[in-house]
C-alpha cells in the first residue's frame, strides 16, 4: 500500500454501485415512482373540474331561445342534448342525469317561454344546485330591462389561489413514496446483502462499516430525490400542482424529503435487523408503512378523522412530513416556518436510530 | 524445501463458540510465495482458521502475524495486503462484472482497470454479464479476480474448485499457479487430494481443530509408504479422470 486508504472513495464506489443496482431493481422503481404516479394521475384527473350538473334537454324542447343559450354558457351546467326520451328516463332514475328541461314557446304570449324542469330524487344535491342556477338565470333574464325597485346585488369574487386536489394529494404521495422506499428498500438491501454474504466479502476489504451505511444511504437518497423531482414536475406541468416560489419551493421540498427519508431509513435498518427471513420483511414493513399510509393524511386531511383517532395520526412521522410539504408547496412557507414539523421528525429519527443501533445485524 | 520467510505465522490459535471448540490451539507457518494447502474433512476448522487469519472472525486466543502485522492491532493493514475468496460469497445484485470490479477497486482504494483484471482471469468476454449468469468455473475465476485488485501479497482461496468439472478445475489450477509465479503467496483449502498433490508446496491436515500432519505432499506420501501402507488395488498409469480429459479434450468450455 503506497498511498493511504481513501474512505471517501470507498463510500462513493459503494454509493455508485448501490445506485446502479436500485435503478435496475423493478420493485424500487415501482414503489418510488409508479405507485405515487398512478395515484397522482387518478386524483389529478378526478379532481379537475369541480361540480358539474348534467341537465338533459328534452328532444321535443325548443332550443332556439335565450334560456338554452344562457345555460350553455353556464360553467356549472353540462347540457346533454343527444339522448332520446328512454335514455333520459333511465338516466334520471340512476342519477346519471341530474335533471330534465323542456322549453316551449308560450302560445298565450306572455311570458314568451315556459320551462318545465324535472328533477330526480336520485340526485337531490345537484338538483338543488340547478334550482338556484335556474332561479338566478330566470331572474336575470326577466329583469333585463327593469330597474330594481328595492335593491340590486353586486357580486364579486376575490382572486385567490385555487387549492386543487393535486395540492393535497401530491405531497401525501411524495411522503408515502419516501416512506416505502426508505423502509422497504433499506430493509431488503441490508437483509439480502447480509444473507448473500456480500457484506462479508466487503469486510474482507479495508472498507469501514460506516462507509457501507453511508454509501447505501447516499444512493437511496439520490434515487428518492430523483423520484421526488420527477413526481413534483409531473404534478406541476400536467396537473398544475402549486409551487409558490418555483425552484426555491422545490429545493425546500427536497430538503424535507431528505430529512423524511433518513428517518424512514432508520425504520428500514430496524426491520432488516429483526427480520428472520426474507419473507418476514414485507409484513413487518407493512406494519410500519400501512398505518402511516392511511392515518398520516396521505389521502384525507386528518381533521376528517374521528377525534379518538387524531392523536394517533399526530404521533406519526409521516403526518409531519406531509404537513410540512403542503405548507411549503402551497403556502410558500420556508423551512424555518415548518421547524415544528422538522423537530418532530428529528425526534423520531433519534428514537428510531437508537433502536436501529441495538437491533441491526452485520452478519 | 529451503526455509523461506514465514509470511503468515499462527501460534496456538484457539476458537471457541459457546459450548463448542472449533480450533484447538493450532500452530503453523506459511512461507512467502508458496502454495499452502489446508486439508481435512468438513467441520474440521479449516474455514474458521482461514477467516480468523483474514480478520473476518475474532479468535478466542493465540497469536497471528500476517506479513508482520498482528490480527489484533492491524487488521486494516492486513486487509490491505490480502485477497480473500470466500467459500460462498455473493456479489452486489444487478451489477455486471465491470461494475463489480469498479466497486471492489473503490473498496480496496486502488485504480485498476476493470477490463485488465477480467483479462487476467480470461473473463473479458463476460464483461457485461451479471455474476449470477456465470458458470461455476467463471464465478470462481471472477471471485479470484476480485482478490487480485489490490495486488495482494497473499490470497486465500476457500474450496475454489468445489463443484467444477475436470476441465474447469485444471483451468483454475493453471490460474492459481500463474498467480503464485507472479509472486503471490496462496493459501488454499480443498477436498481434492489430487489437486493438493498437484498444486500445493506444503499441506497441513486439520482434524477436529488440530493439525495432525504438515509437510510437502511428497514427504507425506513417502512417510505413509515407508510405514508399510499399500493400496489394495494396483495403480495403473492413468486414472478415470485422465480418461475423461482425454475423451472430452483439455479445452475449457464456457457454460
Amino acid at each position: 500500500m503506497s498511498k493511504p486508504y481513501n474512505h471517501t472513495k470507498a463510500t462513493l464506489a459503494l454509493a455508485k454501485a448501490s445506485f446502479r443496482s436500485i435503478m435496475r431493481s423493478p420493485s424500487a422503481v415501482v414503489f418510488t415512482l409508479a405507485f405515487p404516479l398512478i395515484f397522482i394521475l387518478v386524483f389529478g384527473f378526478l379532481g379537475g373540474g369541480g361540480i358539474k350538473v348534467k341537465l338533459a334537454v328534452d328532444p321535443q324542447s325548443d332550443v332556439q331561445n335565450p334560456i338554452i343559450a344562457a345555460l350553455s354558457h353556464n360553467p356549472v351546467v353540462n347540457l346533454v342534448k343527444d339522448k332520446d326520451q328512454g335514455e333520459i328516463k333511465t338516466g334520471l332514475e340512476k342519477g346519471n342525469i341530474d335533471a330534465l328541461i323542456n322549453i316551449k314557446k308560450n302560445e298565450a304570449g306572455k311570458p314568451a317561454y315556459i320551462a318545465n324542469v324535472q328533477y330526480t330524487s336520485a340526485s337531490i344535491d345537484k338538483g338543488s344546485i340547478l334550482k338556484s342556477v335556474l332561479n338566478n338565470l330566470m331572474y336575470t333574464l326577466n329583469t333585463r330591462d327593469i330597474v330594481p325597485t328595492v335593491a340590486e346585488i353586486k357580486e364579486s369574487t376575490v382572486e385567490g389561489r385555487t387549492y386543487r386536489t393535486i395540492d393535497f394529494i401530491l405531497p401525501g404521495q411524495l411522503g408515502f413514496s419516501l416512506l416505502s422506499t426508505g423502509v422497504f428498500g433499506t430493509a431488503f438491501v441490508f437483509f439480502s446483502l447480509r444473507q448473500t454474504l456480500v457484506i462479508k466479502r466487503f469486510f474482507a476489504t479495508p472498507v469501514r462499516r460506516s462507509s457501507i451505511v453511508f454509501g447505501e444511504g447516499i444512493a437511496r437518497i439520490g434515487f428518492a430525490l430523483l423520484g421526488a423531482i420527477f413526481i413534483i414536475l409531473i404534478g406541476h406541468f400536467f396537473f398544475h400542482f402549486t409551487l409558490i416560489n418555483g425552484v426555491v419551493t422545490i429545493l425546500n421540498m427536497l430538503v424535507l424529503a431528505i430529512i423524511g427519508l433518513i428517518v424512514f431509513m432508520g425504520f428500514g435498518f430496524v426491520v432488516s435487523g429483526i427480520a428472520k427471513s426474507e419473507s418476514t420483511i414485507p409484513p413487518i414493513s407493512n406494519i410500519i408503512t400501512l398505518p402511516q399510509f392511511l392515518l398520516s393524511g396521505t389521502f384525507f386531511s386528518i381533521d376528517a378523522f374521528p377525534t379518538w383517532l387524531q392523536p394517533i395520526s399526530r404521533a406519526l412521522p409521516l403526518t409531519y412530513l406531509n404537513d410540512a410539504m403542503r405548507k411549503v408547496a402551497f403556502e410558500g412557507a420556508g423551512l424555518w416556518d415548518v421547524k415544528h414539523q422538522i423537530l418532530i421528525m428529528i425526534i423520531w429519527g433519534i428514537g428510531i436510530y437508537a433502536v436501529a443501533v441495538k437491533v441491526f445485524k452485520w452478519e | 524445501m529451503d526455509r523461506n520467510n514465514a509470511i503468515i505465522s499462527v501460534k496456538n490459535l484457539v476458537k471457541k463458540y459457546d459450548d463448542f471448540t472449533a480450533v484447538h490451539g493450532i500452530s503453523f507457518d506459511v512461507y512467502e510465495n508458496e502454495i499452502f494447502g489446508l486439508l481435512g474433512p468438513n467441520g474440521a476448522g479449516k474455514t474458521t482458521t482461514l477467516e480468523i487469519i483474514e480478520t473476518l472472525r475474532e479468535k478466542t486466543s493465540g497469536e497471528i502475524l500476517v506479513n508482520g502485522y498482528s490480527v489484533d492491532k492491524d487488521s486494516n493493514k492486513i486487509k490491505g495486503i490480502i485477497g480473500v475468496q470466500l467459500q460462498t460469497a455473493g456479489y452486489y445484485p444487478n451489477l455486471n462484472l465491470v461494475e463489480l470490479m469498479e466497486l471492489f477497486s473503490g473498496l480496496y482504494g486502488s485504480d485498476v482497470k476493470p477490463m485488465e483484471m477480467l483479462e487476467k482471469v480470461n473473463l473479458q468476454d463476460k464483461a457485461k454479464a451479471k455474476y449470477k449468469a456465470l458458470s461455476g468455473g467463471q464465478k470462481q475465476r471472477f471471485s479470484i479476480a476480485t482478490t487480485l485488485i489490490n495486488s495482494p501479497k497473499i490470497i486465500f482461496l476457500d474450496e475454489p474448485t468445489t463443484g467444477l468439472d475436470p476441465q474447469a478445475r485444471r483451468n483454475l489450477w493453471d490460474l492459481i499457479t500463474e498467480i503464485r509465479n507472479n509472486g503471490t503467496t496462496v493459501v488454499i483449502t480443498t477436498h481434492y487430494m489430487d489437486e493438493a498433490e498437484q498444486l500445493c508446496d506444503r499441506v497441513a491436515f486439520v482434524e477436529h481443530g488440530r493439525i495432525i500432519a504438515l509437510d510437502t505432499p511428497d514427504n507425506l506420501i513417502d512417510k505413509l509408504i515407508s510405514s508399510g501402507f499399500e493400496r489394495t488395488k494396483e495403480v495403473k498409469k492413468a486414472n478415470l479422470e485422465d480418461v475423461f480429459i482425454n475423451l472430452t479434450g483439455k479445452e475449457w468450455r464456457e457454460g
